[in-house]
């Protein structure tokens, strides 16, 4: 059982994510954000509830849904807001954006838009963490569109054969864009595929973190011990569009609100905690209160900084210089 | 020094970087307990491991996206991809993934890959045995592409492209493995003991990447070439009697425009050719590099010699070739020019 310390890490962790995505989802509005940016916020616990399993010598993969992953392994969120307004203390110099998210120090090797890459360079991830016996397992977070891809079986199949410490968890948030999982995914449950590739498969309530939680510490426990990849398909929605400025007319009009009222995972985790008596609820309250003046500074900061020099556009393409 | 081919050649430059540096690994179909198609790997699964030495299943995606992680992560792996013809499965990872993850994270991850792969044709192997892709991945950023013509510049090369902290993809003339070929399919084959780059030291040495050679030494023409073309290309100079300077570009990308140059600048004619298709191929960029930087010595139009732009044509596979005649008479189009 997470210690009360743990619990509160948890908790300013979600909270963190959600005021980001809320605030980014005001700002794109405004104007000023640029390209587009797929918000996380409804999906916290699964990211959290990952991360919160993880240790330094772990690797995380994720998806273009980047920026509550980046912030739940511990990325520095003034860098991931730079990183999305294209400045040149970004998390990656201004190179990646919104959709790619890389951060060594946190061992966030993130992002790619390849939905479902995650999965297979996860494999390489993995094979060489037992290589190299730093008892590191890799996390590849990918969303229900990534099963359908190739790379995702082949990947399966060898975390499979090579017995790999690698957990996949599938974030089914119900759509892949605007397309249907119940449209495009066979079987429509997703966790059913692991029976195929002979790994132990799970489904939880991606709204509840502690299912999340309890379910990857299972995975990543069997992992470590050498006993191989697992799946974990975590159910959720996300509370915006698959990008900011989706008109979601595939979605059914009271399916966010009614999360939101009643299934929000934060709600969830102050419900659950209180009941149990494990925080004091002045201690959230007080989390609250410092994200929302954490974000504004924040955002603040990240459209108040430079943007990359021109002598910045051909530095690392290759290992040397190269002028082109 | 002893006599290898090429295929020795590739093997021992695997044997000495693995007992060199144990963060190199090898992996793909069959490279292990089989030693490889081609039997470049023979004999490394059972001198270092299963665990260094990984046979893989075919799946070109998931091989080529795990050497990936595993770059990313401490090791320093050697792919095979058994055919350049079945990369394409691995090409979103090569692309998305592999050539621009250094630039995206803004210098903070690399992949040090080498994906080793047997290309062209010349062997009867129809379709999916006989392309010649080096075109299609010299043209992404972030990666080089490197080609050898003979055995000791295969393991030189392929020493320093294992080294090298950037991904290379490494093409392997499978035409030429076991001897150099002249173009002429009817004539017996030759084997690499007679011809003195199958001289190859039996320890480490490298070929840096980015240098091309020159083969020959001539003043009245340059031919531009790689792979087994620079066989076929003395073969042809020889029908015509021409003074050409022939150069092999051996690293594609980077690519060593100042040795180029230097030639252009002397002999004022330029001849490039290549077994791949013509439209958008390599080819391209070497007439327009040197019409560039030569513009004001070259004293004929640059001519291109190469295959046709058709789906690898298995029964008209000597037809496709750009073989002694073909160059030959791309030479004498040059030298009448102007």
């Amino acid at each position: 059982m997470q210690s009360t310390k743990e619990l509160l890490v948890a908790y300013r962790s979600m909270r963190t994510i959600r005021e980001f995505e809320e605030r980014m989802h005001i700002e794109f509005a405004k104007g000023g954000v640029p390209g587009f940016v797929h918000l996380y916020a409804g999906q916290e616990a699964s990211a959290v509830g990952v991360c919160a399993n993880l240790s330094g010598k772990d690797v995380l993969l994720n998806t273009h849904r980047a920026h509550g992953p980046a912030i739940a392994r511990g990325a520095d969120i003034f860098a991931v807001a730079k990183e999305i307004y294209c400045r040149g203390e970004g998390l990656c110099k201004g190179r990646g954006g919104s959709a790619h998210l890389h951060d060594v120090k946190s061992g966030l090797w993130g992002a790619n838009s390849g939905v479902g890459s995650g999965v297979a360079l996860g494999c390489g991830a993995a094979l060489a963490a037992r290589n190299l016996k730093t008892g590191g397992v890799a996390v590849a977070l990918v969303g229900d569109g990534a099963v359908n891809q190739g790379v995702v079986s082949e990947a399966l199949n060898l975390a499979s054969i090579w017995k790999l410490p690698l957990v996949i968890v599938f974030e089914n948030n119900g759509y892949g864009e605007a397309t249907a999982v119940d449209y495009a995914v066979a079987g429509k449950d997703l966790y059913k595929r692991a029976a195929a590739f002979d790994m132990p498969g799970v489904k939880v309530d991606g709204h509840d973190y502690f299912a999340v939680y309890d379910e990857v510490r299972l995975a990543v426990e069997r992992a470590r011990a050498g006993h191989g990849p697992s799946i974990i398909e975590a159910k959720q929605i996300r509370y915006f569009g698959h990008f900011e400025g989706d008109a979601q007319t595939y979605r059914p009009k009271n399916e966010v609100e009614q999360c939101r009222q009643g299934n929000d995972c934060l709600k969830r985790f102050r419900q659950h905690v209180l009941n149990e008596n494990r925080v004091e609820e002045s201690d959230l309250n007080s989390i609250d209160t410092e994200v929302a003046d954490l974000i504004d500074r924040v955002y603040k900061e990240a459209k108040a900084a430079r943007f990359p020099g021109e002598d910045e556009l051909m530095q690392s393409i290759y290992a040397s210089e190269y002028q082109g | 020094m002893s006599q290898m081919n090429m295929i020795q050649a590739i093997n021992s430059a695997h044997l000495l970087m693995m007992e060199k540096d144990p963060s190199v690994v090898v992996l793909g179909e069959d490279v292990g307990y089989f030693g490889g198609v081609f039997r470049c790997t023979d004999g490394l699964q059972k001198k270092f491991g299963e665990h260094r030495v990984i046979d893989a299943p075919i799946a070109e995606g998931g091989i080529i996206s795990t050497a990936i992680g595993m770059g990313v992560n401490g090791l320093r792996p050697v792919a095979e991809i058994q055919f350049a013809d079945y990369i394409y499965p691995g090409f979103d990872q090569i692309v998305s993934e592999l050539s621009r993850l250094r630039y995206r994270s803004g210098g903070e991850f690399f992949s040090p890959v080498t994906i080793r792969t047997p290309c062209g044709g010349g062997i009867r192997g129809g379709q999916t045995h006989s392309q010649s892709p080096e075109g299609i991945f010299s043209h992404i950023s972030g990666i080089k592409t490197v080609m050898p013509s003979n055995p000791y510049d295969a393991k030189g090369l392929l020493i320093s492209a294992i080294e090298s902290d950037d991904p290379v993809i490494f093409f392997e003339p499978k035409r030429i493995y076991n001897g150099p070929f002249d173009g002429d399919p009817d004539k017996p084959g030759v084997s690499w003991s007679t011809h003195p780059m199958g001289e190859v030291p039996k320890g480490y040495y490298n070929v840096p990447l980015g240098k091309a050679a020159v083969v020959e030494e001539g003043d009245e023409l340059t031919i531009i070439c790689y792979g087994t073309i620079v066989h076929v290309a003395q073969a042809a100079t020889r029908l015509t009697g021409v003074r050409a300077e022939i150069i092999d570009v051996r690293t594609l990308f980077p690519l060593d425009i100042d040795t180029l140059k230097k030639s252009v600048e002397k002999t004022g004619r330029c001849l490039v050719a290549h077994e791949a298709t013509r439209f958008c191929g390599y080819g391209a960029e070497l007439v327009s590099s040197v019409q560039q930087e030569c513009f004001w010595h070259l004293e004929a139009p640059i001519e291109r010699v190469t295959g046709w732009d058709t789906p690898y044509p298995h029964a008209f596979e000597w037809k496709y070739f750009p073989g002694q005649q073909r160059i030959a008479a791309g030479i004498r189009k040059v030298m009448e020019a102007g």
